[in-house]
């Protein structure tokens, strides 16, 4: 089975944070051009991430997701302050292929059932950021780790594979934007567990850490934003270097 | 310039869809009325979801009859993902529902296997293996488009299984089973995957199968 390659979009107020001029790009901070550039590109799944921190401007969001979505022909998750099923069906109308659903499923677990009801659970994705609190234990964080949950990060995500979702986007707060690399353990622990794919996030700084995610960690697919905004690498540097240490990726 | 109609089955991925066909072709509706249906020289219909609920929806649009007479006109009607599941008798999904009965056979869960530690639902992209023995006047040029080396993107936990094998298209490789991936009968077709996220490969075949004539 092809392991997944998955460039993530941090989006705050309608444009790409931290993202890279590339050539032919007119605009680096506009989503949709990142994405249609990723779509041609080699990604096989495009994560847009609304980092925006008012709750305010749910239409704005709404609007930009219209216009990115509109030249991504790859899978496109959004996620970022969806709090009921009315927002979770307002950006699949919008063109999203997949919603994350974060804080509000750890609220309300009832979100994770009726979204998979009725989407599905191929567009329910539950977004788990966990955080190392001892040898061999995580906690679920919600946001942007900044509140505990009290949730032991196994649990909830055999819980949330029990009521209906469909993929575990696992974030690891302690590697996020370190450069470090993914939580190996963490991400091992989780892939193990459940029986839904899980992408490994959180800490990609070199094309070791995908590997590493996708061998050690045992994941089915790899996000990163940083590598490749920056240009430091391109997705299909990303696949030849896979490929070539025998990891199945879709070249 | 052929009338295109994309059926509303109230699922979420129509625009991505429309989108996708409109490349090729501005001509599109996106549609639930029954007449405008009938009216189009090419149909697609898309699906996501709980097989039970979608086929609730159809059923309060009225859409069962309408889906038998595309059928009896012949004209060419595309299912995708889920619209392709509708095609058949019933699914197992959420216990035993009924289908629109288009085309012979039932939907059952992916098979697991431990040894392979498959996951469900099965998402990603995958290569496709042609049935050789596959005959369809209709649809020949489209399979013949197919090439054994392109991949196309895959989401799902349920799958087709055709009372006729001779039905089947082409299959791609899940844990070892060969699972239906496209199906074809008189006049429909239909695919387990999404054309409209495989990229450039899925873009050529909703191309291929607006170039059809029938």
């Amino acid at each position: 089975m092809l392991k997944r390659i998955i460039p993530c979009l941090d989006v705050k107020n309608g444009r790409v944070v931290k993202g890279i001029n590339f050539i032919n790009l007119v605009d680096a901070g506009d989503p949709s051009e990142q994405a249609k550039f990723y779509s041609e590109n080699g990604a096989d799944e495009i994560c847009f991430l609304d980092i925006t921190a008012s709750n305010e401007n749910r239409n704005t969001i709404l609007d930009v997701v219209k216009k990115t979505s509109e030249q991504c022909f790859v899978p496109l998750t959004v996620g970022g302050g969806v709090r009921n099923l009315k927002d979770i069906s307002n950006l699949l109308s919008s063109g999203a292929d997949k919603v994350s659903i974060n804080t509000a499923a750890v609220n309300n677990k009832n979100i994770v059932k009726e979204s998979a009801e009725n989407f599905g659970s191929q567009c329910t994705v539950i977004a788990i950021d966990a955080k190392k609190i001892s040898e061999n234990k995580w906690e679920v964080f919600t946001h942007g780790g900044r509140n505990s949950t009290g949730k032991d990060v196994l649990n909830y995500a055999k819980e949330v594979e029990e009521l209906g979702a469909g993929e575990i986007l696992l974030t690891s707060m302690d590697r996020d934007g370190t450069k470090k690399g993914y939580d190996l353990k963490l991400t091992e622990l989780i892939s193990n567990s459940v029986n839904i794919p899980v992408i490994a996030s959180g800490g990609v700084g070199n094309l070791e850490h995908l590997y590493d995610g996708l061998k050690k960690g045992k994941a089915s697919a790899a996000l990163a934003a940083s590598i490749f905004h920056f240009g430091e690498f391109s997705i299909q540097d990303a696949k030849k270097y896979l490929d070539s240490k025998g990891i199945p990726v879709r070249i | 310039m052929e009338k295109i109609i994309i059926i509303n089955t109230g699922s979420s991925n129509i625009l991505s869809l429309k989108r996708a066909v409109e490349k090729f072709n501005h001509n599109v509706t996106v549609t639930e009325d029954s007449k405008t249906i009938l009216s189009g020289d090419k149909i697609f219909f898309p699906g996501v979801g709980a097989f039970k609920k979608v086929m609730e929806t159809i059923e309060k649009k009225k859409l069962i009859e309408t889906l038998g007479q595309v059928k009896e006109k012949k004209i060419p009607l595309f299912g995708i993902c889920l619209g392709l599941q509708l095609f058949f008798d019933e699914s197992e999904e959420f216990g035993p529902s009924k289908g629109l009965g288009l085309i012979g056979g039932n939907v059952k869960k992916l098979p697991t296997d431990p040894k392979e530690k498959s996951k469900i639902p099965n998402m990603g992209w995958f290569k496709l293996n042609i049935n050789k023995q596959f005959t369809s006047k209709n649809f020949s040029k489209f399979v013949n488009s197919l090439n054994e080396k392109d991949l196309y993107y895959f989401v799902h936990s349920y799958f087709v299984n055709p009372s006729e094998k001779t039905n089947i298209v082409a299959t791609y490789n899940f844990a070892g089973y060969e699972i239906p991936a496209i199906v074809s009968k008189d006049t429909l077709i239909g695919c387990q995957f999404h054309p409209e996220k495989s990229g450039k490969k899925g873009l050529e075949l909703i191309s291929n199968f607006l170039k059809l004539a029938i």
